[in-house]
């Protein structure tokens, strides 16, 4: 029962988050039917309605879906441990800066160059994770607030690094990062038709194995997950929840980091200053909560955000608004949060025969 | 004959616009949206007329794709160049890499970028890319000449300058509009606050109070959706009867000023008619006069930049001396500086 509505309940909540969005489609007078033909061209590059068909928006796709799969390993891992990390995205800023940093300052060969950059980038969003730990296990302020206000601190830093540390000519963007520190890939560009795929989606791969083999496989994941279950409890058994605190802080850290290296040196190829924030990190709680906070989870799930994000252009082109692509990001998440009433719902329609034979029998 | 269409995609997409009768024109926004009250808008308004006068079918043959975060603008503008388009625009320099990236990789595709000049590496403009630029720094300073003498009118000795982002372009309006204040009123300080952001309109608001608090008369604001916000102070503050005037931006925002039947807090404006560059480029389109690889200039000579032709709330002799001003600096005789004297 447990192990089958973990799956049931995120496929109806997504059902009725798509059975929603069709709805104020209808109401609004615009046609459902474009938004999932738009939907299907973005993942599978066929235009069924010309008959045509273009890889460069499997590509994008997949672009638009790596970094919200590493926000949401970063919110899941946090998660595990009984953590709330809404600090994402300045784990993401700071990984950013990190990586071009490490792009522009160090002269290493082309395999290396980008293994160090995504490492600084893990380093530096761990780091940002740590504060929050740290200020948690220590003092017990909420992790929550201080993960928020992080967020600005990190958007800041970007900007004021942009300009200050990486000379910015033109104030919005560094100067551009090499070649060897970069995931750009022309085979990979040339197979998709041109699209930014890039080699990003190894180091997302690599990272949903390690989460599912720390949260999985090792003690340490173990204990991580205790603290999360029942802290007093995890305390009682001998296990040191502070530092497990601190440590989940900085693993969901450098998830997040990495994801900020995949953008940088994998979409972009250049540091940016941003007016605001993008959202990443945003999208991890949604990709997290919808799945369930496992690794496997989290791969379909940020499949899925992805999805709503790449199918953005077609979808606007047939006269679809934005907007409703984050209305039903919302509904699922608010339908997953209704977890309870969907089981109840589910129990109450289905075996509904089953339970009247035992009453008769 | 379905599967050549498959394998000749780009072919395809390119054909459909040589039996399509209709100038095409597909818009990209930036993460402002496409109702900022700023140069999104009035460029989409400029290729709504656009399309109104050669009776083009929103949705179809004129459409946006408004932009979440700067990941879309290249997926975006490849979309448009995908379904055909015969002019794919973008409004603004944050689209300067995203649409040198994409006009590489398509290379038959009309493009026009507003506010910034696309270059390749070897610093040459793109031949498959219109440039629009605007000379902000000369309509900032008939801005500036209305807010010194309107300070001077009533006795008043500073005014203020709200900026979005600190970037050389928003840097122009500040570097007019502090020269236009000062040839006619030397004397008068001019406070210069930049928000950092374009989009937040309570920051915009809150150095509004700032600048205000400090005793400034009037505020000019180049700072998009931020900018709001300085308007909202001047209303609200007028409204109790501490009179102060905001200076609208990139369109005439006489109308946002409103706080009370025919009364409004705003000064003037300052046009950028991003809407003259983006209808004046797609008729060129239609013309077959792409201006490919060129640099467009929209000045004050031009009517690229100006102020309102009305202004209720300038003295007639105020704007008589910015007829003179316009006059000097469109025949070349006056020249304004780019960028601001340093503090």
């Amino acid at each position: 029962m447990n192990t089958r509505s973990k799956l049931f309940v995120p496929l109806v909540a997504i059902l009725l988050g798509f059975v929603l969005g069709a709805a104020i489609l209808i109401a609004t007078h615009r046609s459902p039917i474009d938004m999932f033909y738009a939907m299907l061209q973005s993942v599978s590059g066929k235009n069924l309605r010309a008959d045509t068909f273009n890889p460069r928006y499997i590509g994008e796709f997949v672009v638009q879906s790596m970094p919200i799969m590493l926000t949401g390993l970063s919110v899941g891992f946090a998660f595990r441990t009984g953590l709330f990390n809404i600090g994402a995205e300045g784990q993401l800023m700071m990984g950013s800066i990190a990586a071009v940093g490490a792009g522009l300052w160090i002269q290493a060969p082309p395999v290396i160059h980008v293994i160090l950059v995504l490492l600084a980038a893990m380093l530096a969003g761990g780091i940002w994770g740590a504060i929050p730990g740290y200020f948690k296990a220590r003092f017990n302020v909420h992790e929550v607030v201080v993960t928020i206000m992080l967020n600005y601190v990190a958007l800041f830093l970007n900007n004021w690094a942009i300009v200050e540390v990486f000379k910015s000519v033109d104030r919005i963007k560094t100067p551009p990062i090499p070649p060897t520190a970069l995931l750009k890939s022309d085979l990979l560009a040339q197979l998709t038709n041109g699209s930014r795929l890039n080699w990003g989606f190894i180091p997302v791969l690599l990272s949903i194995l390690v989460y599912w083999f720390i949260i999985e496989k090792t003690t340490f994941g173990f204990s991580l997950r205790a603290v999360g279950f029942n802290k007093d409890g995890a305390q009682y058994a001998g296990m040191k929840v502070n530092r497990n605190i601190v440590s989940s802080m900085v693993i969901a850290g450098a998830f997040a980091g990495l994801a900020g290296a995949v953008i940088t040196v994998g979409t972009f190829s250049f540091g940016r200053a941003l007016p605001a924030a993008e959202g990443y990190g945003f999208d991890g709680i949604a990709v997290a909560l919808v799945g369930g906070n496992a690794a496997i989870g989290v791969f379909f799930s940020g499949l899925l955000f992805g999805m709503l994000k790449a199918a953005q252009p077609l979808m606007q082109s047939q006269g679809i608004p934005k907007e409703i692509a984050s209305i039903i990001q919302a509904s699922i998440v608010l339908f997953i949060a209704m977890k309870l009433g969907i089981e109840y719902l589910m129990k109450k329609l289905k075996p509904r025969k089953a339970v009247t034979e035992e009453v008769e029998s | 004959m379905k599967k050549n269409f498959v394998r000749a995609f780009c072919a395809f997409a390119l054909a459909s616009v040589a039996f399509a009768g209709s100038t095409k024109v597909g818009f990209v926004t930036d993460v402002g949206g496409i109702d900022d009250k700023s140069f999104n808008q009035s460029t989409w308004e400029g290729i709504k007329r656009f399309g109104q006068e050669n009776n083009l079918t929103q949705g179809k043959e004129i459409k946006y794709l408004q932009s979440t975060a700067e990941a879309d603008y290249v997926p975006n503008l490849s979309t448009l160049a995908d379904e055909g388009m015969d002019l794919v625009v973008a409004s603004g320099f944050l689209f300067e890499s995203s649409m040198g990236e994409v006009a590489g990789k398509y290379p038959k595709q009309k493009f026009l970028i507003i506010d910034s000049v696309v270059k390749d590496k070897a610093g040459k403009t793109l031949p498959n890319v219109a440039n629009a630029v605007f000379a902000e720094h000369e309509g900032s300073f008939l801005v500036g000449v209305a807010a010194g003498l309107k300070a001077k009118a009533d006795k008043k000795n500073m005014v203020g300058f709200v900026g979005g982002m600190q970037f050389p372009l928003i840097e122009k309006f500040q570097a007019g509009f502090e020269q236009g204040v000062h040839a006619v009123n030397p004397g008068c300080k001019v406070l210069v606050d930049y928000a950092g952001t374009f989009s937040d309109p309570g920051k915009g608001q809150a150095l509004a109070a700032k600048q205000y608090g400090a005793g400034a008369y009037i505020v000019f604001q180049a700072a998009g959706g931020t900018g709001n916000g300085v308007i909202k102070e001047a209303k609200e503050r007028t409204q109790k009867g501490d009179v102060r005037w905001a200076i609208g931006v990139d369109k005439d925002q006489y109308n946002d000023g409103v706080y009370a039947p025919g009364k409004s807090a705003v000064l003037t404006s300052m046009m950028k008619r991003v809407d003259v560059a983006a209808h004046d480029v797609s008729a060129m389109v239609r013309d077959g006069k792409f201006p490919g690889g060129e640099v467009l200039v929209f000045s004050l000579k031009n009517k690229g930049v100006s102020i309102p032709g009305t202004n209720p709330n300038l003295p007639a002799d105020i704007t008589k001396k910015i007829a003179e001003y316009e006059a000097q600096i469109a025949s070349g005789k006056l020249k304004v500086s780019e960028v601001p004297a340093k503090q």
